[in-house]
Parts: structure tokens; C-alpha cells; sequence
């Protein structure tokens, strides 16, 4: 297409009257500029790789990321998890009936109630997530299934929401909000975990249920319609997702900062998973002020409200205590990753030193003839 | 094309009749009533496009006509139509914005077209209308108007000359802007015509239109009140073309003939054919692969996502369910439509932007070939023309260049040398420098010695002076002195050209449309015969004695390359009527008496080894009776209608027969600069040279010993007519056993040596040239039986493919195409091209792949019909060594690049769907997919392909064997293209795996929090960006300040929309995926670690390769240059001998 302007260029010369305009400038501005630009003469770096210059980056690649390999490893092996499936897929399991016997119509709260060891004690802060397997979180129709404006207290989004939220979009007449797929299918399982002390008495362990979603979410990207107060007034003339229980605005009635959009719970929700299985931080069990551990070992008992039906699906639910380093939760991958790869590279630095000295000497010597 | 094929056709059908009848000034002849005046189109010319009522829609539909447009706008289509992944936005944006840039480019091309036609439809013209003189805009003009044009006006149609201020009933015109020939041409008035054009009444039967700038035949009926109507014959000597302009006379009026879009100018410049480079064809050749693997991924995906579905609870869990309207639509109409979601959610991995960025590479690439100071000439003040800059990258992958020699080899600057008058050699002793010497008669000075007897001297030079077309240049001062006498003939003072004194010697300048001419009769001043130029139809010479003669001239027997020789038949004063006949010797011996012949083709022969172009001259008196014949006939063919050149010639040839030979000449035409040298690095590129010309064999065969095309011990095979005669047999029988015989010995008996890449010209024990000449040519390519033409045809190639040059003399200019027509066509279709700067050689600047004009002497047809053009022969080198291979390298590297970083963009994507349910769900956010390749990953691109020089331009052209390194298309064959392939690839899944291990826990930040699928994807992302851009860091060996800047601009960039794009709340968003994701992914250390690993992984194949590739010594082309670079650059001064 481009070629065309050419021949553009070329037809217009041929009319005479073109042609003896152009005529006279042309002459002196032909010859062509001596710039470093246009004489493709710039001044350039030409770096050149060669095995020389190659070689202590792969040993300096690899002495950097093998100790960094190590550290991200031990890291993450003093990382200490502790997961519980709860499901009540298996007859064992005591959440099976709750399991089995799951309605959504029914009021009654299914209570049931696993008990787990920990082996060993949890230092410092540790967080709990619950997890959730094969649920396609990341299913297209699922991802889109919400109204951002809505969620960040658009008054004309709260009525009218958007037509990506179908089918949770309106019941029974009146504008769901919120609206859309994520919302409706809210984790609604209440974990509460107890520490059986020596003696057999139950402690609840305190979980904060703050700093669980991120800092930019909670403050600006959700937004109450008309402020904290008074969600109730505020959300008048809209109706709850189908699969609640109760409206938006009682998510956390103790306390307004944490009631309605910008319940965390529900924050975290609405950032959908990246995979099929995955997990989402429920609460934090803050590190105790004395030198003991957060979590000391010995038995537990995790309370389970089981709300949230997943057996339908062939899902798995799954409760998940850990502690959390620098890196993040435990994860080797990194750390095996940086050490496999910092070995290639230097090995590769020796396999290429050796390659390099010897090409290096049959060079020289057919260079000497030269 | 269609459309002109259409029109053409159509308009065939209306006016089948093969001449038209024109009423000049619109009089009807009394004695044809029923004349019904024919309908021509008007003046106006029209070479835009569009109008603004159409612009939007034609240019819409031309542009849709492209197939990736069209495809791009299905793709689109499909996203507003049908619920797709990713919002129509996505593809949209980047097809409104490659529309809205190629429309707006060619609504602004086409706007300058408007206003270039504009200037010439309303420019003001006069015309005559029943004795009034009318100025009316040059639009309006209808056939059969009688026009008034001034002096250094342009014509604004094609006129008959009817009426001139001169008194000589000529006028001078030149067709710079035609042919770019700037001398001045004569044309004459129509014969008898009455100077009062009010009174005259005449029609005009001529031909219809056709583009042939140098052909036209037609009559003109003259009706006098009570004569019997005259006929005059009309010829392109009378026909004023529209585009040239007026010179050297005051005015003329002329009646239109051509207007419009019929003027032979506008049927000129229909468009040339469009030539596709070998790149792009490899570029529509991958596309079609990587259209299969996304009409694959699509399939696949569609067909799990179905199997997928069927497991119970996954096609609709209870957090997840249907729309009414979903459920509603039929399976099979959700089959199909979920495969084109998913061929939209993986079509970009065909970038649109590819398209543009190829386009602006070879659009601004061009530049640097105008832009380079080498290729400007001082002496014509004028640099490299890029005609199309659609084939910069072919420059390259010349394997064929084709040459004509006079003018391309030949500087076509012509000295006379020598003459040979009667057997004598007459060497003029270039003793010394200045011509005022030889007006004196007998000084000493004049070296002519009187071997040959005065008499035949003197016949010879009057011969030199008389047989040709040359003008003499009037001087400024003189053409003013010209001008007063004109316009005081009008004014009817009726003095005549006399008082001119002829101008001092030193002034004199020739004009001619050949140089030889020119030399000739400088040759002649040399010997005292002065050629002082025409008056009326009588030419002037000045003798050696001062005397000035006058020869009427009666006919001029044209030259014409079939007949290779031109005559004049004049009249001296004495009344002895001459005819003086110049031209070939193998068209001039056959025609004098033999017995003068010997002696001459001794000389003849001689001179031609030596170089020299040589001409013969002859000459014969014409009795009374012989020449009133000759006149008769003469006058009888100028008048046909049909087959006028057919019956010209054969009188031509009547004519020009039992003459005597007086002399031959020589002159020299030395090679042009460096042509030696630059031959001799073609050669050494791989490149096979063939020179074709119209010259005699000797001649050529000298030429190329000289521009070391053969070499001393380069065996000669020859097939000419000489060799073919020599067995006294058939020529038939004898072509068939030299061919045989030579194919042994060039192809069956060579060493095997394998073509290609790696073949060592210099160790070859044997050098094979070939000659052939067009009579045998044509023997060879029409052969009387159709299984030998093809058998002969075989060998014919095969030999030549076997041989270091090949040399074609004799050739017509449509000899030429066929030969490049036939390598071009033979097998491994060869890339050719052809150079050349003469009208003979624009049919084989035409035909072969890139054409290249010469800025010559002979006219500017070559150049206008080249797609490159370049002042000298010497800049081929550089235009091939140095340029072509950095545009082929670049575009190559560019192409390949493309095609995997679109390869790794998509294939995460792709293996998303495995993670997501099949549901389509994109990877990335709209943004970035949009912006992938429109910002992030275009410039970096885009600045190599047009900056890098892998090799810098000095080592290339010191080093032409660096050129056989790129041969064949070696960086886009499928070696290469795999090898890329396989690199996205290994790419594409390293980032999407690493990744997916990385979230195998997505707790990633040091507060306990999780990250969601869109920190996935933008991790996925930015490890993309960022090792894609590094790649072409690492493939990039010419780092100037653009390539710094626009490389890490592109990152830093990146990093900067990322933040910029999550920082904010946009209120036109319906999602606001990304909020704070960047930032997010930056404050967890693992994702910086994974981004790193992931990033240092994908490049160390690449370091690798790098390092390993130069011991291994180079297999690839492309493989090689790193390694030659490295050797090149520590031994300049050596030549490189490839290895393997």
C-alpha cells in the first residue's frame, strides 16, 4: 500500500504542469544530506557474544542464583502448612453428613465439627485459608459475571446493573446487587477453630477478619453506594443474590467499615482465582504478644458452619493454616527452580570453558599460517 | 486490474472501427452530409482515484479487498456479532487504525492527484473558433479543435501540426517530461496545408488511440472549394504529443486529435504490473501455516471444551449458570460459535500490525537508498531513485543480473577514434587538444594524410556530415538573435535566416538522440568538415576550405535497430542527388559492391576487438530516374494507412542497395567507472552476470574481456551465426550438435559441484563462457518442431546455468525479456535482474524481477520504467552488497520475529483454556492485548528493521562472498522459520508453565494475601514484554542511540501504561480488571524472582546458541554472519574464503 505513494509521486511528475513546478527546486535539494542518519552512519555499540564475554555471565548467573535458589528453598521449607480437606466426600469424614444432606432451602445451620494436630508449633502471624478445588473461578461466563460501577457504589449501577451479571442480574423484580455470578456464589462457610488445651477445655483462637483483601480494593475499587451509614436505607429497593442468606448490607453488622461491599470476606471473593484450585485467605490468627507460639502443637478442632455446597461438582473444600515469609506461602517451585537453573548455567560455564579453551588453541594455530 | 480489463473490453465493443475521422475545426466536408460527427471523450485527465462522494466507500472496499484486511475485518465481525472473549475494541482499534492511516495516506495521494489534474484541466488554453481566438480551460477542449500554442507552453492534448511561426513550416518540441530526452525534436506541418486556417477544410483519418509514444499513422483530406481532395500523409513526425513542450518557436496551431485519457501520454501511465518480492510470498507461505495452527488450536479447544462439558456438573455448576439465551441456542450453533470465539481469542496471533510495520520498513527503508550520498553523481547531479520500495529486500537474493552494455557497461560517452576511407586507417593524432586546428585547411596540425586520394576523403566526411539527425544547439544569445529574425518574418519583413552568422566553433553543441551520431560529426569537424546545421530543408556544412555547401536534404531513410543503419538522400548544389547510407557492417556489406569490402573488414574487424563500435559508410549517386522511383515510393508507403513500417522498409531497402563503401568508422565507448570491479564482486556475490546487447559480438566480447566478465582462461563456447555456418551444413542439424556437444562439456563433464550457498567460484578448473547472438536465439527458443524448441531450450539453459557469464549480442529488445522471462521461469525460479538505460532495455527491466534504469544519456524510459534507478553502473555494487543484503537481513529477521512474538503472545492463551473450562477466557486484560503489538513490541522492531547492520557496510562490500550467504532466501526458508517456530514455542510454554507452578500457591505477597487470575496474566505478561524485546536486544549487533532509546523506551513504557492503566478508576471500563494489579505483582518478591528466572531461562538457549554457533563453523546462512563478523572485522584486509 505503501508502494503506491510512489507511483503517486511518479504520475503527478508526468503532468506537465507538476513537472516544472518540482523542475526547479529539485535540482539543488537532490544531493543528499551527509548525516550520520541518513548515510546509515550513526555511531554504534556492536557488541559482539562470543564465548569470552558469554562465560562469566554464566558463572556469575549461576554463583548469584544458586545461593538464592538455597534461600528461597529453606525458605520456603520453614514455611509451616497445615491443610484439612472437609469436604465430607468420604463417610469417615464428619463433615459427610452435612455434606450428603445439603439443601439450599433449608434455614437450619449444619454444624460439624474436624479435629486435627498439629505437630508442630506455628511462630508469628498465620493465616487461614480455606481452599477450593475444581471450581472455575476463571470460567469465562463466571469472570465477567459482575458490575464493577456497582461495586464501587454507582447509585444508577445499584438499580440498574449490568447485563454481564444475567442470569443474576434481577429476582423477583428488583435489581440484585450485588450482582453477577462471583457475588451470588460467595464462600458462606463460617470455620471456627478451637485449641484443646491439655486438659480438654476448647479455646477459641481469635481470627481477624481485617487486611485479608488488598489495601487499593477495600478503600477505593469498592465502594458503598452513599457512604457506610445506613447501608440498610442504601440498598433499599434491591434484593440479595439468590444463594444468600442474607442481604449485602448484614455481611458484618458489627461493624460498618467491614459491612456491604467492602465486606473483606466478599473482597476477597470478588478477585477471582487464576486456576481451578486455589485458595483464599480467610482470617488471620495474630501473633501473640509472649514468646508463645501463635498456634502451639497439639489438637484442634476446626467448626465448620457448612453452608456451601461443592459436591455437586466434584469440588473439594479445604481449610489451610500457614505461616508466611518474605516470599509469600510455601512454595518450592521457586527455590528448585533457581538452583536447577543456577547449576545449568554453571555447568554450562565449564562444559563452555572447556569448548572454548580448546577451540581457542586450534584457532590460534590455524590462524598462524594466515 | 479487472476493472481496466473490463473497460477495455467494453470499450472495444463500442468502437470496433480501427481508425477515427476527425473535422478539423469541426467544419463537416461539404461532399459528406451524412457525416455524423463521432462522440470522443473530453480533455479532461483524470489519474485520481477517487471523487468525494466515493472516497469512503471505494476506498473501503479496495482496502478490504486485501486479504488480511478482509480477514482482520471478518475477525471483527465475528466479535461484534457473536459473544467472544475478548471486546471487539481488541481488533477493532487496530484495523480502524491500519484503515484510517492507508486511507487518509491515500485520500491525501489522491488529493494531490486532484490538484495535479486540476492545474492541468484548468490551465488556460486558446482556441480558434470561427476565426476568433477563445481562451477556454484546457478541460474543454474537443476533438477537432484547432488550438494556438506558445512558445515554451505544453501541449494539452495531442495535436496535428498544422501551422508554425517558423517559416520553415517546423517547430521544435521537447518530451522531457515524456521520455526525459531534452533535445529538441523537429516536427513538421502537415504538407499543402493553407496558411489561413479559417478557410481550411480538411478530416483527419488517423488510428485509434494506442500508447506507442514513437508510433502514429493517419491522412488528412484536404477539400478546396472546387480541386479534387488532397491527401496528405500524417506520421508521428507531425503529431504533438501532449506532456512535451514548445521550444525555439513562437507559436504553432494544431488541431486535436488525442484528448484526454486518450493522449498517448495518459495511455502511458495505466500502471506498471505489480511485482511481489520472494519475501513476500515466504511471508504468505507462513502465514498459511500459523493460519493452520489457529484453525487447530480452535478445533482442539472446541472439541475438549465439549468433552469437558459432558463430565457431569462442569458444563453448568450452580455458581455458574446459563443465561436464558444460552440455554435457548442450538448445540450445533454453540459448536460454531464457540470455535470462532476461539479463533478470535487466538487470532492475534496473525498481527495486523505485522502488515503495517512491514509496509513502513520498506516505506522508510527506501529512503536510505535516495538519502545515500554514494550513489549521487555530481555530474548529473542526481542521486538513487526508488521507483517501488515493495522489492528493497529482493536486492539481496539477486542470483541473475542481466546488462546491456552500451550506456550500463559502456559510458556511452562516444570519442571518435579512427576511420578507415577506402582501406587507409586515418588514426587522428590527439596531438592536440582543441578543435580550432583543423579549421585551418593544410596546417600542421591536420594529420590527414592524403592516403586515399582527396576525393574520397573529402566524400567520406561530407558523408559524415550529412548522414545523420543531428541539430546544432543554438546558443542563448543566438536563439534570441533567431527569435527577432522569426518575428520579423511574421511581421513580414521577410528577412531571412541568412544574416546569421554562423557561431564561433567553440559554441558548437549536437544534439542527438544517440551519442555515436554526435561523435561522428565531431569526428568530422576534427578533419575540417563542419557540419553548421539546417536551414529550411537544406543542410549547411563548412568544408575544409572555408567554402559553406548546401544539400537539400529530400529524405531521411530513418534508423531503426531491425535494419541497423539509417540514409539520407540529399541534393547538392550541382544537382547530383545522393544518397549517403551509415549503419552496421553486417547491414552494410550485403548492400555495397563486394569487391570494395575486403579491404575495409579487415578494419572493420580489427577495430571491433579492440572495442570500438564501428559504423560503415556508403554512399550512391542517384540518376534522375532512380531517384523520382525512389521519391514515388517513399512518398506512396508514408502515406499508407496500414503496414506503413512494412512498406517502409521495403522500400527502404530498394533503396539502399549497389552503393559503394567509402570508409568505416570507429569510435570508442569507454567502460564506465569501476564496471571491471563491480562486475567482478557480482561475480564473486554468486551472482551470474549476462550481458545482453544490441551491439555486434566483437564488439561485446571485447567489452567483456575488458569489464573482466571473461577472463583470459575462460573457455568460450559460442553459438552464432558464424559457428552454425562453419559445418556447411543445416543450420539446424548443426545447432542441434553444438548444444550437445557443449552441454557435455559446461554441464556433464563439470565436477559435480553442488549449487547454492557454498559453491567455490574460484577453485571451479574451468570457467566456461557463452555466447549466443539473437538470430540463433531465436533459432533455439522457436525451433520448427515443438519437442526440440523445449529439448533445445533445456540445454540451451542448462549451459548457460553452467557457465560464469553469458554474453547475448545482437539482441532486439523483446529477445532480451524472453531470455529473462526464460531464466526467471527455469527451475528454482531464480531471482533476476536487469539494468539497463536505454528504451531497449525497458521490456527487460520490466520483465525480471527487479529492474534497475541507469540514469543515462539515452532518454529517461529506463529509469521510469525501473524500480530502481541509479546514476552509475558502480552503484549497483553497494546497491546490492551493501543495501540489499541489510534490507533482506532486516525484513527477514523482521518477519521471523514477528511471527514469534505472536507465536508466544498466543500459546499461554492457548494453554489457559486447559485451565479455565474451555470457557475462552483470555489470558490477558483488553489493553494488553491491544497494545501487545501496537506498542509494546513495534518500535523496537521496527527500529531494527530499518538501523541494523549485522555486518557493517564497509565489510559487505569488501567481502561480496558475504552476499551467498543470504542466497535463496536462506533466513525465511523453513529451516529458519521452524527454528523461530520452535523458539515461540519453547517461549510460549515456559512462561504460561512457570507461572502455573508459581501459583501453585497464590499466596504471593509477604501479608498472606492471594493474587487472582489477572496478576496471573500480567505476570505471564510482563515476563513476555520484557523477553521478547530482549531477544531482539540480543539478535541486535548495530546499537545507535534509536535503537537504545527505543528499546528501553518501550519497556520503560510498558512499565509506565502498567501502572497507569491500574492506577486509575476508568469510568468507560465496565471491568476494572486491572486496578492495582502492576503494582501488586511489584510488591511481591516472587514475582520478581519468577520474572527473572523466566525471563534468563528463555534467553540462555539464545546466549547459547550465540556461543556455540562459532566453533561449530556455520551451517545456516544466517548462522554463519555472526562468526564471518567476528573474522571479518580482525582481518579486513583479507578476503574470506567460506569454509565448508
Amino acid at each position: 500500500m505503501m508502494a503506491s505513494s510512489y507511483n503517486a509521486k511518479e504520475e503527478d511528475a508526468n503532468h506537465p504542469g507538476a513537472a516544472n513546478h518540482a523542475g526547479v527546486g529539485v535540482v539543488k535539494s537532490k544531493k543528499p544530506d551527509n548525516t550520520a542518519f541518513k548515510q546509515q552512519r550513526l555511531p554504534a555499540w556492536q557488541p559482539i557474544l562470543t564465548a569470552g564475554t558469554v562465560l562469566p555471565a554464566f558463572f556469575v548467573i549461576g554463583l548469584i542464583f544458586i545461593p538464592i535458589g538455597i534461600g528461597l528453598y529453606v525458605t520456603s521449607n520453614n514455611i509451616k502448612e497445615f491443610e484439612i480437606d472437609y469436604t465430607g466426600a468420604n463417610i469417615d469424614n464428619p463433615c459427610y453428613n452435612c455434606a450428603k444432606n445439603f439443601s439450599w432451602n433449608s434455614t437450619a445451620q449444619c454444624v460439624c465439627a474436624v479435629t486435627f494436630t498439629l505437630e508442630q508449633p506455628f511462630e508469628s502471624n498465620v493465616f487461614m485459608y480455606y481452599g477450593l478445588s475444581n471450581f472455575y473461578q476463571n470460567h469465562r461466563r463466571y469472570v465477567k459475571s459482575r458490575d464493577d460501577s456497582q461495586l464501587n457504589g454507582d447509585r444508577s449501577a445499584l438499580t440498574n446493573p449490568s447485563k454481564e451479571c444475567e442470569p443474576y442480574r434481577r429476582s423477583e423484580g428488583s435489581p440484585i446487587a450485588p450482582c453477577g455470578a462471583i457475588a451470588n456464589s460467595l464462600f458462606n462457610d463460617t470455620l471456627q477453630l478451637y485449641h484443646i488445651d491439655s486438659n480438654g477445655t476448647l479455646n477459641e483462637i481469635p481470627l481477624v477478619k481485617k487486611g485479608i483483601a488488598w489495601w487499593t480494593d477495600k478503600h477505593v475499587k469498592f465502594r458503598n453506594p452513599g457512604g457506610n451509614n445506613n447501608l440498610t436505607v442504601a440498598f433499599q429497593g434491591t434484593s440479595k443474590p439468590v444463594n444468600w442468606k442474607k442481604p449485602v448490607f448484614e455481611l458484618d453488622p458489627e461493624d460498618p467499615e467491614n459491612n456491604g461491599f467492602i465486606n473483606e470476606d466478599f473482597i476477597v471473593w470478588m478477585r477471582t482465582a487464576a486456576l481451578p484450585t486455589f485458595r483464599k485467605l480467610y482470617r488471620i490468627i495474630q501473633k501473640k504478644p509472649s514468646t508463645t507460639p501463635t498456634l502451639p502443637s497439639g489438637k484442634y478442632v476446626l467448626n465448620v458452619t457448612y453452608n456451601y455446597p461443592v459436591l455437586s461438582f466434584d469440588g473439594r473444600k479445604r481449610m489451610i493454616l500457614s505461616t508466611i515469609s518474605w516470599m509469600g506461602g510455601k512454595n518450592p517451585f521457586l527455590g528448585i527452580a533457581y538452583i536447577t537453573v543456577g547449576s545449568i548455567c554453571f555447568f554450562l560455564g565449564v562444559v563452555l570453558l572447556i569448548i572454548h579453551h580448546k577451540y581457542d588453541n586450534r584457532n590460534n594455530s590455524a590462524d598462524i599460517p594466515n | 486490474m479487472l476493472r481496466r480489463t473490463l473497460n477495455r473490453w467494453l470499450g472495444r465493443d463500442e468502437r470496433r472501427v480501427d481508425s477515427r475521422s476527425i473535422c478539423v475545426g469541426h467544419r463537416s466536408s461539404s461532399n459528406n452530409e451524412a457525416f455524423i460527427p463521432p462522440k470522443f471523450c473530453d480533455n479532461r485527465i483524470v489519474s485520481s482515484k477517487y471523487t468525494v462522494w466515493n472516497f469512503l466507500p471505494k476506498n473501503l472496499f479496495e482496502q478490504f479487498r486485501r486479504i488480511a484486511n478482509f480477514y482482520f475485518l471478518i475477525i471483527f465481525l465475528v466479535q461484534v456479532i457473536v459473544d467472544t472473549p475478548t471486546s471487539p475494541v481488541t481488533s477493532g482499534l487496530p484495523l480502524f487504525f491500519v484503515i484510517t492511516v492507508t486511507a487518509i495516506k491515500q485520500g491525501y495521494e489522491d488529493w494531490l492527484r486532484h490538484k495535479a489534474d486540476n492545474e492541468v484541466n484548468k490551465y488556460p488554453v486558446t482556441v480558434l473558433e470561427q476565426g476568433r481566438r477563445v481562451r477556454k480551460e484546457s478541460e474543454k477542449i474537443k476533438v477537432g479543435d484547432v488550438l494556438e500554442v506558445d512558445e515554451d507552453e505544453t501541449f494539452p492534448c495531442d495535436l496535428i501540426l498544422l501551422q508554425s511561426s517558423r517559416d520553415d513550416d517546423t517547430c521544435f518540441v521537447t518530451t522531457a517530461s515524456l521520455d526525459g530526452e531534452s533535445n529538441h525534436k523537429t516536427h513538421y506541418t502537415v504538407p499543402d496545408t493553407e496558411k489561413d486556417l479559417e478557410s481550411l477544410n480538411a478530416t483527419i483519418e488517423c488510428e485509434q488511440p494506442q500508447p506507442d509514444l514513437y508510433k502514429f499513422v493517419g491522412r488528412m483530406h484536404i477539400y478546396k472549394a472546387d480541386q479534387e481532395p488532397a491527401v496528405r500523409s500524417l506520421g508521428p513526425e507531425n503529431l504533438l504529443l501532449k506532456g512535451s513542450t514548445l521550444k525555439n518557436t513562437q507559436t504553432i496551431c494544431g488541431v486535436a486529435i488525442y484528448t484526454g485519457m486518450e493522449t498517448k501520454m495518459a495511455l502511458n501511465y495505466q500502471g506498471k504490473s505489480q511485482k511481489r518480492s520472494a519475501v513476500e510470498k515466504s511471508i504468505n507461505a507462513f502465514l498459511l501455516v500459523y493460519l493452520c495452527i489457529l484453525v487447530s488450536k480452535a478445533l482442539v479447544c472446541t472439541t475438549l471444551k465439549y468433552v469437558w462439558q459432558n463430565k457431569p456438573g462442569q458444563d453448568e455448576p450452580w455458581y455458574n449458570e446459563k443465561t436464558q439465551r444460552e440455554k435457548d441456542t442450538n448445540l450445533y450453533l454453540k459448536m460454531f460459535t464457540d470455535f470462532l470465539s476461539f479463533m478470535v481469542l487466538f487470532n492475534f496471533i496473525i498481527p495486523v500490525s505485522m502488515y503495517v510495520t512491514v509496509e513502513m520498513q520498506k516505506f522508510l527503508g527506501s529512503f536510505f537508498i535516495t538519502w545515500d550520498k554514494d550513489f549521487f553523481d555530481p555530474e548529473i547531479k542526481e542521486g538513487a531513485l526508488v521507483n517501488t520500495s515493495d522489492l528493497n529486500e529482493e536486492l539481496g537474493q539477486v542470483e541473475y543480473v542481466f546488462t546491456d552494455k552500451t550506456g550500463t557497461l559502456t559510458q556511452n560517452n562516444m570519442e571518435f577514434i579512427e576511420c578507415c576511407i577506402d582501406g587507409f586507417q586515418y588514426k587522428y593524432q590527439d596531438a592536440g587538444t582543441d578543435l580550432d586546428g583543423f579549421c585551418v585547411t593544410d596546417g600542421p596540425a591536420n594529420k590527414v594524410q592524403h592516403k586515399a586520394g582527396r576525393e574520397k576523403e573529402e566524400l567520406f566526411l561530407r558523408a559524415l556530415c550529412l548522414c545523420h539527425t543531428v541539430q546544432v544547439k543554438e546558443s542563448p544569445e543566438q536563439g534570441q538573435g533567431q527569435r527577432d529574425g522569426l518575428m520579423d518574418q511574421v511581421d513580414g519583413l521577410g528577412v531571412d535566416g541568412k544574416g546569421l552568422h554562423p557561431p564561433p566553433q567553440e559554441q558548437r553543441g549536437f544534439i542527438a538522440s544517440s551519442p555515436d551520431e554526435v561523435a561522428l560529426v565531431k569526428g568530422a569537424m576534427r578533419y575540417g568538415f563542419t557540419f553548421l546545421g539546417f536551414e529550411s530543408k537544406t543542410m549547411k556544412i563548412l568544408t575544409r576550405d572555408n567554402d559553406v555547401e548546401r544539400y537539400e536534404l529530400l529524405h531521411v531513410l530513418n534508423f531503426d535497430p531491425v535494419r541497423r543503419r539509417m540514409s539520407v538522400i540529399v541534393r547538392s548544389k550541382s544537382g547530383d542527388t545522393l544518397l549517403f547510407c551509415k549503419g552496421a557492417d553486417s547491414s552494410i556489406f550485403p548492400r555495397v559492391r563486394q569487391e570494395e569490402v575486403e579491404r575495409i573488414r579487415m578494419n572493420v574487424e580489427r577495430n571491433a576487438t579492440e572495442g570500438y563500435r564501428t559504423l560503415c559508410v556508403a554512399y550512391k549517386y542517384l540518376n534522375a530516374e532512380e531517384y523520382a522511383q525512389a521519391d514515388a515510393g517513399l512518398r506512396e508507403a508514408r502515406l499508407a494507412l496500414q503496414d506503413r513500417e512494412e512498406k517502409l522498409m521495403a522500400v527502404y531497402n530498394q533503396v539502399e542497395t549497389g552503393m559503394s563503401l567509402i570508409g568505416a568508422t570507429a569510435v570508442e565507448d569507454r567502460l564506465q567507472e569501476e564496471a571491471a570491479e563491480t562486475m567482478e564482486a557480482l561475480q564473486g556475490a554468486g551472482m551470474k552476470v549476462w550481458v545482453l546487447t544490441g551491439d555486434k559480438m566483437e564488439t561485446a566480447k571485447s567489452t567483456c574481456y575488458a569489464c573482466r566478465l571473461f577472463q583470459r582462461n575462460t573457455e568460450l563456447l559460442e553459438l552464432t551465426v558464424r559457428t552454425l555456418e562453419d559445418g556447411g551444413r543445416r543450420r539446424e542439424e548443426r545447432l542441434h550438435e553444438l548444444l550437445v556437444e557443449y552441454h557435455k562439456k559446461a554441464v556433464q563433464d563439470a565436477p559435480p559441484v553442488k549449487a547454492g550457498v557454498t559453491r567455490a567460484w574460484s577453485s571451479a578448473n574451468h570457467d566456461y563462457g557463452f555466447i549466443i547472438d539473437g538470430a540463433t536465439l531465436s533459432m533455439v527458443l522457436n525451433s520448427s518442431s515443438e519437442s526440440n524448441s523445449s529439448r533445445y531450450k533445456n540445454l540451451f539453459l542448462q549451459i548457460c546455468q553452467n557457465c560464469t557469464s553469458v554474453l547475448c549480442c545482437r539482441m532486439a529488445p523483446l529477445q532480451k525479456a524472453q531470455i529473462v522471462k526464460m531464466v526467471k521461469n527455469s527451475k528454482g525460479s531464480p531471482i533476476t535482474l536487469s539494468i539497463g538505460d536505454g528504451a531497449n532495455d525497458v521490456s527487460m527491466i520490466l520483465e525480471a524481477h527487479v529492474g534497475i534504469g541507469i540514469k543515462g544519456k539515452e532518454g529517461r524510459q529506463a529509469v521510469r520504467n525501473s524500480d530502481y534507478a541509479i546514476p552509475k553502473l558502480k552503484h549497483l555494487k553497494k546497491l546490492l552488497l551493501a543495501h540489499g543484503h541489510l534490507y533482506y537481513v532486516r525484513i527477514a529477521h523482521l518477519v521471523q520475529y514477528f511471527f514469534y512474538k505472536n507465536l508466544c503472545f498466543i500459546l499461554p492463551q492457548f494453554l489457559y483454556q486447559f485451565f479455565c473450562g474451555y470457557s475462552q477466557q483470555p489470558l490477558y486484560d483488553a489493553a494488553y492485548l491491544t497494545m501487545y503489538n501496537i506498542c509494546f513490541t513495534s518500535m523496537p522492531i521496527l527500529a531494527y528493521s530499518l538501523l541494523e547492520q549485522h555486518i557493517c557496510m564497509e565489510v559487505l562490500l569488501d567481502n561480496a562472498t558475504l552476499y551467498r550467504g543470504i542466497a535463496k532466501n536462506g533466513m525465511l526458508r523453513w529451516g529458519p522459520f521452524f527454528y523461530w517456530t520452535l523458539l515461540g514455542v519453547f517461549h510460549g510454554l515456559l512462561f504460561f508453565f512457570g507461572v502455573r507452578y508459581l501459583f501453585g500457591n497464590p499466596a504471593l505477597q509477604d501479608n498472606g494475601q492471594v493474587f487472582g487470575n489477572w496478576s496471573y496474566g500480567t505476570i505471564v505478561f510482563t515476563v513476555l514484554v520484557f523477553t521478547v524485546t530482549l531477544k531482539l536486544a540480543l539478535d541486535t549487533r548495530h546499537w545507535t542511540w534509536i535503537n537504545h532509546f527505543v528499546i528501553w523506551g518501550s519497556l520503560a513504557f510498558y512499565v509506565f501504561f502498567s501502572f497507569f492503566w491500574g492506577g486509575i478508576i476508568w469510568p468507560f471500563l465496565k471491568q476494572q480488571r486491572l486496578y492495582f494489579v502492576f503494582a501488586n505483582m511489584l510488591s511481591s518478591v516472587s514475582a520478581w524472582l519468577v520474572i527473572i528466572l523466566l525471563i534468563l531461562l528463555s534467553l540462555l538457549p539464545e546466549i547459547l546458541l550465540v556461543v556455540f554457533r562459532k566453533p561449530r563453523g556455520p551451517h545456516a546462512g544466517q548462522l554463519s554472519q555472526e562468526g564471518l563478523l567476528q573474522t571479518a572485522r580482525l582481518h579486513l584486509s583479507h578476503h574470506l574464503p567460506i569454509s565448508t
